[in-house]
């Protein structure tokens, strides 16, 4: 199926509901990876809004993307309760270790992990606690090694 | 007969490769022709035992933590489905001093039952407080809030039944019952521990509440780094059949995923959210509790604050409010988390120290060396100073000492910490997450940013313009995002002041 058609068939699905915008961006993502900018102009009509309104929407969420993830996503969480333990070394780790790979680093603000942090996510739902830089440096094998 | 074990299906749990170990235990008892059943259980709250697998005996649920893929041959070996000896053995959960000396009210079944079970939760106590409230009138049942002295757990500590008495008296056709489950302060971590661990009592207190204030509609908004707590609501939605309600009296609730952005957490901006706007804070008045969602009439409340409410229900207000110290009644569920050794989720009435949750409970820091600072109440919390740790407590302290509890998050820091630095991150943080409504937080958090830079750069000139930055944030921003950056700015300045110089 089409990103047009999926986008077509979400809406269709969701346009009764109150407050619909973020529920269809999100079922949106989750099909596709990621919003594609010629589906604004369908959503927007579909929901009675101005296409500003939902790019608006799109621009300012930091979950929401317009463009294809990348083949794997680390996010690795850079809040006050990582950082008490190390969360950035780990951080800087990744990031020299993923330079030119198709993993893709971004930060996260708390995982809700605090006690057993450092903590990071792979993707949408894998977690990791108690990190180390040799755990890390697994991971990343691991994830290298899915290519 | 069949041996029922635990493994915790908790987020922390499954960081810890809780499911690898509950499918060795499975493959394990296989391979020795063992009945077993695994119950994935929320997580007793003990963090630093996790995995924290146990045992139902005729003793009692026997505890084994923290529990590597590893350990599972040695532990069957041992015995330890009959609650054999093992090193990992910790013997019966209920007696480990760090959760026996806890109050668990909110809490209470976290831990104990299966989060996927309606049986489970009717078995433990849950369903009593709806139908406590079911034969009450709604005066009765907001007169039962207010008077257990609840106040609302997300961290602004605004009296609960005051706050329903309100929606209660605006009128209107439709009102709603909003859950704020946006939990992003870093440290915190009850509401997704009781969204994971006992979800059917999120719902019954928002059931609870609609009867209170006449509202039949209700909205979780959870926060999109929260997936697993998300799945379980949902998992509690559609087993919760009558729990509810039924026909035209039936309360329903829908869950909605957050998307991002921690300002969301913010009442009026998590209401825009749902409305499906950019998450930008509303000019006060109107309350919510006036014209809120959909501009109706609207109770918001936190997780842990509705969660509260069938215990309170069930157990009578004066139960709670007999708990507690000075204004501060009942009990709340701290996090202890950060450089912290023995950290998780401990819930105590009001009035203990600061110093006794960290040492007693925390055990000082992970890392062996003194603890420096302590960031309580979030992002937007003050840094305390180890001279400040015999503060009790309760709310009304920690305001005369300039700081809050906040939503309960404790993140310990060991002397190795840089406090300008720690500065610097929560002007950046105010800079990345600002909605951009009002200038002072938008602008003023990037110059805030600027001047720290220049501060640790040794031009110590700047700190008098840095005061009258956090001065203008205070006194100048729509809601607390800009208005609380500042405490932990200013608590870094103040109390650690050799920080921001050469």
């Amino acid at each position: 199926m089409d990103s047009q058609a999926v986008v077509a068939r979400i809406l269709v699905a969701h346009r009764e509901r109150p407050g619909a915008l973020l529920p269809v961006l999100h079922e949106i993502q989750d099909a596709l990876g990621f919003i594609p900018p010629d589906t604004v102009p369908g959503i927007a009509s579909a929901l009675n809004l101005s296409r500003a309104e939902v790019h608006g929407v799109i621009s300012y969420y930091h979950h929401f993307r317009d463009a294809p993830p990348a083949r794997r996503v680390l996010r690795v969480c850079c809040a006050e309760a990582c950082q008490a333990v190390g969360g950035e070394a780990l951080a800087e780790q990744a990031r020299a270790r993923l330079a030119g790979s198709d993993v893709a680093l971004e930060p996260v603000y708390c995982l809700g992990l605090c006690a057993c942090g450092p903590a990071l996510q792979v993707d949408e739902t894998e977690l990791h606690a108690r990190m180390t830089a040799g755990k890390l440096d697994a991971l990343i094998d691991e994830l290298d090694a899915g290519r | 007969m069949s041996v029922t074990i635990f493994v915790p299906g908790d987020a922390a749990a499954l960081a810890l490769r809780a499911d690898a170990v509950a499918a060795a235990i499975a493959g394990e008892a296989a391979r020795r022709g063992i009945d077993l059943r695994v119950v994935r259980n929320g997580s007793r709250g003990m963090v630093w035992l996790e995995p924290l697998v146990e045992v139902a005996t005729p003793r009692g649920r026997i505890a084994y933590g923290p529990v590597a893929v590893a350990d599972v041959p040695g532990l069957f070996d041992a015995g330890f489905v009959a609650g054999g000896d093992h090193a990992l053995c910790r013997g019966p959960t209920e007696g480990i001093p760090w959760l026996a000396r806890q109050q668990r009210r909110a809490m209470g079944r976290v831990g104990i039952v299966d989060p996927r079970s309606l049986a489970d939760y009717l078995a433990h106590g849950g369903g009593a407080g709806l139908a406590r409230a079911r034969a009450l009138a709604p005066t009765a049942i907001v007169a039962a809030v207010t008077e257990s002295g609840l106040r609302g757990r997300g961290g602004a500590a605004f009296p609960a039944g005051i706050k329903w008495q309100t929606v209660l008296d605006a009128p209107s056709s439709q009102k709603y019952i909003v859950c704020n489950a946006d939990e992003g302060d870093s440290g915190t971590f009850s509401d997704r521990m009781l969204m994971e661990g006992d979800p059917f009592c999120l719902l019954e207190g928002m059931a609870i509440a609609g009867l209170a204030v006449g509202a039949t509609r209700g909205y979780i908004y959870v926060r999109s780094e929260y997936p697993h707590a998300i799945a379980a609501l949902e998992a509690a939605l559609a087993a919760a059949g009558g729990l509810l309600g039924g026909g035209s009296g039936k309360f329903s609730i829908e869950v909605r995923k957050g998307a991002g952005s921690y300002v969301c957490g913010e009442e009026t901006a998590l209401l825009e959210s749902l409305e499906g706007r950019r998450g930008i804070v509303r000019a006060k008045p109107p309350l919510p509790a006036v014209a809120g969602l959909f501009g109706q009439p609207t109770a918001i409340n936190n997780v842990i604050t509705l969660a509260s409410v069938p215990d309170i229900l069930a157990q009578g207000a004066g139960a709670y409010r007999a708990l507690g110290s000075g204004r501060s009644r009942g009990t709340l569920p701290f996090q202890l988390a950060g450089n912290i050794r023995y950290g998780g989720l401990v819930e105590v009435p009001f009035g203990l120290t600061l110093r006794e949750l960290l040492y007693d409970f925390g055990g000082g820091s992970r890392s062996g060396r003194p603890l420096r600072a302590v960031q309580v109440g979030g992002p937007l919390g003050a840094y305390l100073p180890e001279a400040q740790f015999d503060t009790p407590l309760d709310y009304e302290a920690f305001a005369t000492i300039g700081a809050g509890l906040g939503h309960g998050g404790i993140v310990a820091f060991d002397d190795s910490v840089d406090m300008a630095k720690q500065a610097r991150y929560a002007m950046k943080f105010c800079a990345i997450e600002s909605c951009g409504k009002c200038t002072p937080c938008r602008i003023g958090s990037t110059r805030g940013v600027e001047l720290i830079d220049r501060i640790r750069g040794g031009d110590v000139t700047q700190i008098g313009l840095l005061e009258e930055l956090c001065e203008t944030m205070v006194q100048g921003s729509a809601c607390a995002m800009g208005s609380m950056t500042p405490i932990p700015v200013m608590s870094a300045l103040r109390h650690f002041a050799g920080d921001f110089r050469p």
